[in-house]
């Protein structure tokens, strides 16, 4: 028994020290360069700032480029919010149906739903799409992209979770007059609550970090995200070290907020579709 | 299984009410009605199909956006004959390999410290994962400063101790390594909350039935949690891997391919030709990544059993 708890300690201390160094200090080195004055942040070097400026670095990265990053934060909000929840609507939809309806055309479809997460995106094919529907380098085609190519893992997850779901209650609820819509809106829905969440939070997360997507089909200062922000600090200002590392830090706090007020609930969830199969 | 005990609707309601309830209701499975695949269908098909299937036409053109002109295999020809382009190819298999194996070995053994009785576990745990919710790009960066050749902070630390201070991103024969090592750095989290998962899912009584048989720590682990977790390893080895092939935003933060072309993967030449207008260029990279991707996962995800691969 004591041979057992040293043991726990010991490998409870190295795993505190070495994930300290390999994890704790560079976010250390994010807070203490958004705090240093310019000169200050670009000698790189991981030290105490000369100067505490980290409010007036807060405010000199919200008055850049003419408070581009308000814009960013708006759009990246909108981008977010919407994507997310046409993806949630129909991929609960389709998981559901693809969960209780057993047909021959079941293992077509989920080929296709291996396929939409396996097979990389073709960029500039999509492009010509877009331009054709003219919804290439707005905010409504770069929402119905993010929403497309959420899709297949939130049906995923949806699938395995409604395949928890007893029949029964369908039959239930059937039984005392709903129609498919009411059945699914009414009844069901509500119960997918926990993988709602998940979904909600793992692709909210992705969208908001999303690099690619924006950089190839939202074109444009004024349709901005918040990681197309971190280019502008990166070439414009290459000596204003200490705003592009404020500008990190301001937009790791919404996946971190989401995160925390979620984090049970995400690896329910996701462990519930991820293992079980 | 429990088909012989469920009731249709119609008979259930002939039990309760004890009268006979006309055939009028729809059979249960129309209750879930095909028009709710509908507007998924639309954008799968408009949005992802469509262009998939037009990017093999186009990659066999020289293209504009606007006109196309057949060249037949041009493209292709072009792609593995400039070693610009086809050491690309390379760096991607090499690239997805090393991080995919390593996010599997490392998150294997954090996931068994973490599901063990260990000190400071919720801290790991939360550490542990918290790169997989910043911005890649952001982290891309944060790397490129603390792995400064000159100013960095790892240098400064390797040069405390005497030893050698390499260029991390600016040496070409180190650099793709570099990009990997962060790349696992940010993406371990998931691996290990995966394995986690698995783990916990193991029945507790195998491991105290080995106990008791007399199994040490170290046979424990390798005759009950390897083998129990292999759902968790399928899952782990093809999700890190179809992100490894197409990784692109942290290579196009740290060293944007270079130095020269040295880091440089599918994905970000498909970027560099649809930047330089050789539209049909970078739909033949499309492809290429495509027939990669697909050679690669599809015999994997059989072996791997199709089961545990639809997550």
């Amino acid at each position: 028994m004591i041979r057992r708890g040293t043991r726990a300690w010991t490998a409870g201390i190295t795993a505190i020290v070495v994930s300290v160094g390999v994890f704790l200090v560079p976010f250390v080195f994010v807070i203490l360069q958004a705090s240093k004055d310019p000169a200050d942040a670009s000698s790189l070097a991981f030290s105490w700032p000369q100067h505490w400026q980290f409010f007036a670095n807060l405010r000199a990265v919200l008055q850049t480029n003419d408070g581009i990053i308000w814009r960013a934060f708006l759009n990246s909000a909108i981008l977010t919010v919407t994507s997310v929840t046409i993806m949630v609507l129909l991929a609960a939809m389709a998981g559901y149906v693809l969960a209780r309806r057993k047909s021959r055309w079941n293992a077509l479809v989920n080929f296709f739903v291996l396929a939409g997460l396996i097979v990389p995106p073709a960029v500039v094919p999509t492009i010509w799409v877009l331009q054709r529907l003219h919804l290439f380098g707005t905010l409504p085609g770069m929402i119905l992209i993010e929403a497309t190519f959420g899709l297949s893992f939130s049906i995923l997850l949806f699938r395995a979770f409604v395949g928890n779901i007893p029949r029964e209650l369908d039959e239930a609820a059937v039984l005392d007059g709903a129609g498919p819509f009411r059945l699914f809106f009414r009844v069901v829905m509500p119960l997918l609550r926990p993988v709602v969440v998940t979904v909600v939070v793992v692709q909210a997360v992705f969208v908001f970090n999303d690099f690619a997507g924006p950089l190839y089909f939202l074109p444009g200062n004024e349709h901005a995200t918040v990681q197309l922000t971190l280019f502008t600090f990166q070439s414009q200002n290459l000596s204003f070290y200490n705003l592009l590392y404020m500008d990190i830090l301001l937009i790791t706090i919404p996946p971190l907020i989401a995160y925390i007020f979620s984090n049970r609930q995400i690896v329910a969830g996701l462990t519930s579709g991820a293992i079980k199969g | 299984m429990s088909t012989t005990k469920t009731a249709t609707p119609i008979q259930a309601a002939e039990v309760i009410t004890g009268t006979h309830v006309p055939k009028k209701r729809r059979p249960i499975k129309s209750y879930y009605p095909r028009s709710f695949f509908v507007p998924t269908v639309v954008l799968y098909v408009v949005l992802f199909a469509v262009p998939s299937v037009a990017s093999f036409y186009f990659s066999l053109t020289r293209w504009s956006l606007f006109d196309s002109h057949f060249i037949g295999f041009d493209n292709f020809v072009e792609f593995f004959q400039n070693p610009q382009l086809y050491t690309s190819f390379i760096h991607t298999l090499i690239y997805a390999f090393i991080t995919s194996g390593s996010k599997v070995i490392i998150g294997f053994f954090l996931a068994v410290l973490l599901t063990g009785s260990v000190v400071g576990r919720g801290y790991l745990r939360a550490v542990v994962f918290f790169p997989v919710l910043v911005s890649t790009i952001g982290v891309g960066f944060m790397f490129k400063s603390l792995l400064d050749p000159f100013h960095g902070m790892v240098n400064a630390v390797l040069g405390f101790f005497g030893l050698p201070q390499p260029g991390w991103f600016t040496d070409p024969h180190l650099a793709i390594y570099t990009i990997a090592a962060v790349d696992i750095w940010k993406g371990v989290g998931i691996a290990t909350l995966i394995f986690m998962a698995g783990i916990v899912a193991i029945p507790h009584e195998y491991f105290e039935a080995a106990k008791i048989d007399g199994a040490g720590p170290w046979k424990i682990l390798r005759e009950i949690t390897i083998p129990l977790s292999r759902p968790a390893t399928a899952t782990v080895i093809i999700l890190s891997l179809i992100g490894g092939l197409r990784s692109f935003d942290i290579i196009w933060a740290t060293t944007g391919g270079g130095p020269g072309f040295t880091s440089d993967v599918i994905a970000s030449v498909i970027y560099k030709e649809y930047q330089a207008g050789f539209y049909g260029l970078s739909s033949a990279g499309n492809v290429v990544l495509f027939l990669v991707v697909t050679v690669i996962m599809v015999p994997l995800a059989y072996v791997l059993n199709r089961r545990q691969v639809e997550l």
